[in-house]
């Protein structure tokens, strides 16, 4: 006991239990760190539960595509470094998990074990792979809070020669295509420029602000919404309707009241 | 209806009126009674006519608001998506002719519906010309006005299109633009000439505006009359029929029954075109939003009448030719020349030439004012066929991204298919339609000689089932016979193996092979054994199996 009190009295016992404490802690964070590496950053934001969650309904479902530690396979990019807002853009459309290959990931509806929460999950989770563009927030897509007109100008600077005028789609080379704007929540709208989905360039927070993008977002739906002042708007593609209707419509319209006007009443016999 | 016994009171009051104080009776007697024949293809032509009436007067309405300048302004109209955008004073206006005058969106629509019946109208009408033949002489003159007519049409259908400088249309400035300057030495003058400087200037809206709005439609107007007057002198062609000829015309006097008509018609066409502009919404620019050049859309197209230009651009490979090998030295951009000048210039030369091309090729230089019917030429109907078929294929072909984009097929795939399509389309159109005529005339042939089917079905002695012929209705066999063989050359050679003067050298020996093509009678109407009864029809029975198997 003595020659233990007596250490413990030596001068340099402070420093001992100093050295061993700190081995201590090292070893507990290493251990951590081996069981997940990034997890601090999710700890510390509260989300542990998200990240694993989503690894694992993401080994579920995305990892014959996307590779065990979404680093990418033949069949599929990897998803490191393309952020919670990739996620959310994919996952809230429809577009992943993927279907059938093809030119492009169609919008469709989600399936049936996608929500929100499952959603957030495996967003949490290939946000902890390595950072990239987050959700943005209600405020932050929030239309009414946009400048129209300016979202305008930046939208036929941007976006149409794709999209087209009103967001109708259009087509691009071998099978792609530019998507409808119609049904792309404000959210969907915002996260499709910050990640820039297959074909789709992206427009980070230099090119275009976000209060930029909220009024490209204000313009979108303004004009979506927007009740057609001239009458029916044959799909809003412009000449190759108004042209099969002037046919269609005009000429045959026409040339039937041509053939009653000069038919002749018929004899009777 | 066609005969006139006394002078109804109708005409005889105006008349007396104006004859009493222009002494003009014998003049108005003379052309209200003028005969217009019954046959509703002769009234396409009127759509095009009341259309351009409609033109005339909508746009009169558009040029009380609409302020050809290109200066900027601040938008601040009521259509809130463009609020405070910066724009020209012609857009603003048409935005300001859309949304803050009365009637105004309504008139917009009405123009630029009548202007696409307005060019659909002339087009359905010309091909009826062609296909009936009534081009020929000494109808030509009028062929050629109505080619003008066409041409003028595209011309000021482009520059009205161009003047609301939206967005949409501003692409199809570009493309002018870019079609101008492509011009091998003249081009950069030209486009200089046009934009007032480098595009897009500060000018072409107003320059645009002027020939839009005067010279264009000046020069309309007075061919149109041209045209009317030529028509009214030369009269209809009539369908080949009962009772008519080459010298005469049957149908209803002018006044009052076939003005009648034609005033109803006036009032179908701005019932359609007003009924259109009601319902359906035509170039809505706030949608396009102003032009600027740096912005372009997806789906640009032009109007209709100028979509087969739009289709040959996007067929052209991206061909250009370097001088010496160096851009330095100039650089001739296939790539734009070809597509826009070679479709237009087939197919307006073609229409222009071919009344002429045909009487080369013919040698009739007969007047006609019977119609053929399509069938009994068949290379004429193959040809203009064939042409259509070219058209509709580059025409098609302007709205590729529509096409891969709404039935899912890769637009690289429509523009391979299309440069395939152009040429072997109408190749493909020429043979189908040449088989579908003689397979037509073939069946002409067997109405007049073994009569239609009757539907009765008679068993003769030896136990075999005929069915029994009739014999056409009158209206229907003279029609039918109003048919006569295409005119040829004469082309054979004479008994020491000379062809005739004319066929010698190497363009007379073609121009003989041609007319020997062209012309010739390929399937007689009367097959040799003339008119036969249903009797001996009957009689004929199995040993006749080889003409019946013509109808049955
Ligand atoms: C059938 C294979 C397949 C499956 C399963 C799949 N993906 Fe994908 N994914 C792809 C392909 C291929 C792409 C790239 C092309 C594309 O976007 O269509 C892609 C792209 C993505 C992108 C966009 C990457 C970027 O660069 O913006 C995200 C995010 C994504 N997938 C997430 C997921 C998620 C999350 C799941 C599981 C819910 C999943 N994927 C399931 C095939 C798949
Ligand atoms: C180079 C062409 C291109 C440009 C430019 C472009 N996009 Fe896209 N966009 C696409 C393609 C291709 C898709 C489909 C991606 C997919 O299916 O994954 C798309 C998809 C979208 C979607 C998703 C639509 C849906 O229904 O899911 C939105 C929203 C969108 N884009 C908005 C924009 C906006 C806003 C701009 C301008 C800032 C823009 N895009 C510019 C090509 C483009
Ligand atoms: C004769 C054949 C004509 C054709 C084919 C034609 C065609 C067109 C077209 C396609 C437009 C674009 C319309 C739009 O904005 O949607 C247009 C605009 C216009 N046209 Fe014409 N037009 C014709 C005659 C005229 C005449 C005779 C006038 C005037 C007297 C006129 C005055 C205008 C004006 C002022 C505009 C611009 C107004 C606006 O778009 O808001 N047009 N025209």
């Amino acid at each position: 006991m003595t020659r233990i009190t007596a250490w413990r009295r030596h001068p340099l016992a402070r420093y001992a239990v100093l050295i061993l404490a700190l081995a201590l802690v090292g070893m507990v964070y290493a251990a951590f760190v081996q069981a997940g590496k990034p997890a601090d950053a999710a700890l510390a934001a509260g989300k542990v539960d998200d990240v694993a969650e989503g690894r694992s309904l993401f080994e579920k479902h995305c990892m014959s595509c996307h590779g065990t530690n979404a680093q990418g396979t033949t069949t599929a990019p990897t998803l490191i470094g393309v952020g919670a807002a990739a996620v959310d853009f994919q996952m809230s459309t429809g577009r992943m998990p993927a279907a059938a290959p093809g030119p492009q990931a169609p919008r469709k509806p989600p399936a049936p074990w996608v929500n929100e929460t499952t959603t957030r999950q495996i967003a949490a989770y290939v946000q902890s792979l390595g950072g990239g563009p987050q959700v943005p927030g209600a405020e932050q897509v929030d239309p009414k809070l946009g400048d129209a007109g300016k979202g305008g100008e930046l939208f036929r600077a941007n976006c149409i020669q794709c999209h087209n005028w009103v967001g109708a789609g259009g087509a691009l080379t071998q099978g792609k295509y530019a998507p409808n704007l119609n049904e792309a929540t404000p959210t969907q709208i915002y996260e499709a420029m910050v990640t820039g989905p297959q074909a789709m360039p992206v427009f980070n927070d230099t090119t275009i602000t976000p209060e930029e993008k909220r009024s490209m977002i204000a313009y979108i739906t303004q004009v979506r919404e927007q009740r057609d002042p001239g009458g029916f708007a044959l799909g809003r593609i412009g000449p190759v309707t108004e042209g099969l209707v002037a046919f269609v419509v005009g000429i045959a319209a026409l040339a039937l009241a041509a053939i009653w006007i000069t038919a002749k009443k018929r004899q009777k016999s | 209806m066609s005969e006139l016994k006394a002078t109804p009171k109708a005409i005889a009051g105006p008349s007396n009126f104006l004859d009493e104080r222009l002494g003009g009776a014998n003049f108005l007697k003379r052309n209200l009674r003028k005969i217009f024949p019954d046959h509703w293809s002769f009234l396409l032509g009127e759509i095009a006519l009341y259309s351009f009436v409609i033109l005339l007067l909508t746009g009169t309405f558009l040029t009380l608001w609409f302020k050809p300048s290109m200066m900027e302004v601040a938008y601040d109209g009521s259509y809130a998506p463009l609020k405070g955008v910066m724009m020209s004073e012609a857009y603003a206006s048409s935005l300001e002719i859309s949304f803050d005058v009365r009637g105004g969106l309504l008139m917009r629509q009405m123009h630029h519906w009548a202007a696409l019946l307005f060019v659909a109208g002339m087009t359905v009408h010309m091909l009826r010309v062609f296909f009936t033949g009534a081009y020929r002489k000494p109808r030509e003159i009028n062929w050629i006005i109505g080619v003008l007519l066409l041409t003028l049409a595209l011309a000021e259908g482009l520059t009205g299109y161009s003047l609301p400088d939206d967005l949409l249309s501003g692409a199809g400035l570009r493309i002018t633009e870019g079609v101008a300057i492509s011009l091998p030495l003249v081009g950069t003058y030209i486009t200089f000439f046009l934009f007032g400087g480098e595009y897009p200037g500060e000018d072409v809206i107003s320059r645009f505006y002027s020939l839009h709005i005067l010279l264009i439609p000046g020069i309309l107007l007075a061919l149109v009359t041209a045209h009317m007057v030529l028509m009214w002198v030369q009269k209809h062609t009539q369908m080949p029929g009962k009772g008519r000829t080459n010298q005469n015309v049957v149908g209803a006097p002018f006044y009052p029954a076939f003005m009648a008509k034609a005033g109803a018609y006036f009032l179908f066409t701005l019932g359609v075109i007003s009924g259109l502009a009601t319902f359906t919404q035509i170039n809505p620019i706030w949608l396009f939003g102003p032009y600027t050049p740096a912005d372009i859309s997806a789906g640009s197209q032009p109007d209709w009448y100028m979509g087969f230009l739009e289709g040959s651009l996007r067929l052209m490979p991206p061909w250009e030719i370097n001088l010496f090998g160096t851009a330095n030295a100039g650089t001739l951009p296939l790539s734009v020349i070809i597509p826009a000048l070679v479709p237009m210039g087939i197919i307006m030369t073609g229409l222009a030439l071919y009344p002429f091309l045909e009487r080369w090729v013919t040698g009739d230089n007969r007047e006609h004012h019977i119609a053929d019917r399509p069938r009994n030429n068949p290379h004429r109907t193959s040809i203009g066929i064939a042409a259509m078929t070219f058209y509709g294929v580059l025409w098609l072909l302007g709205a590729n991204d529509e096409i891969a984009a709404n039935f899912h097929v890769s637009l690289n795939h429509t523009t391979y298919a299309g440069r395939v399509l152009v040429f072997v389309g109408p190749a493909l159109a020429y043979l189908i339609t040449y088989r579908i005529c003689l397979g037509l005339q073939r069946s002409d042939q067997a109405i007049v000689s073994h009569g239609v089917e009757s539907g009765v079905i008679k068993r003769l002695p030896h136990g075999e089932f005929i069915e029994v012929h009739t014999p056409p209705s009158e209206d229907i066999e003279a029609h039918m016979r109003g048919k006569e063989p295409v005119p040829m050359l004469p082309v054979d050679e004479d008994s020491s193996g000379i062809p005739p003067k004319g066929m010698r050298g190497p363009l007379g020996k073609l121009r003989g092979r041609m007319s020997r093509a062209y012309g010739g009678e390929k399937i007689p109407l009367d097959d040799g054994h003339g008119h036969e009864h249903e009797d001996e029809h009957a009689a004929i029975g199995s040993g006749g199996s080889d003409d019946r198997s013509i109808t049955h």
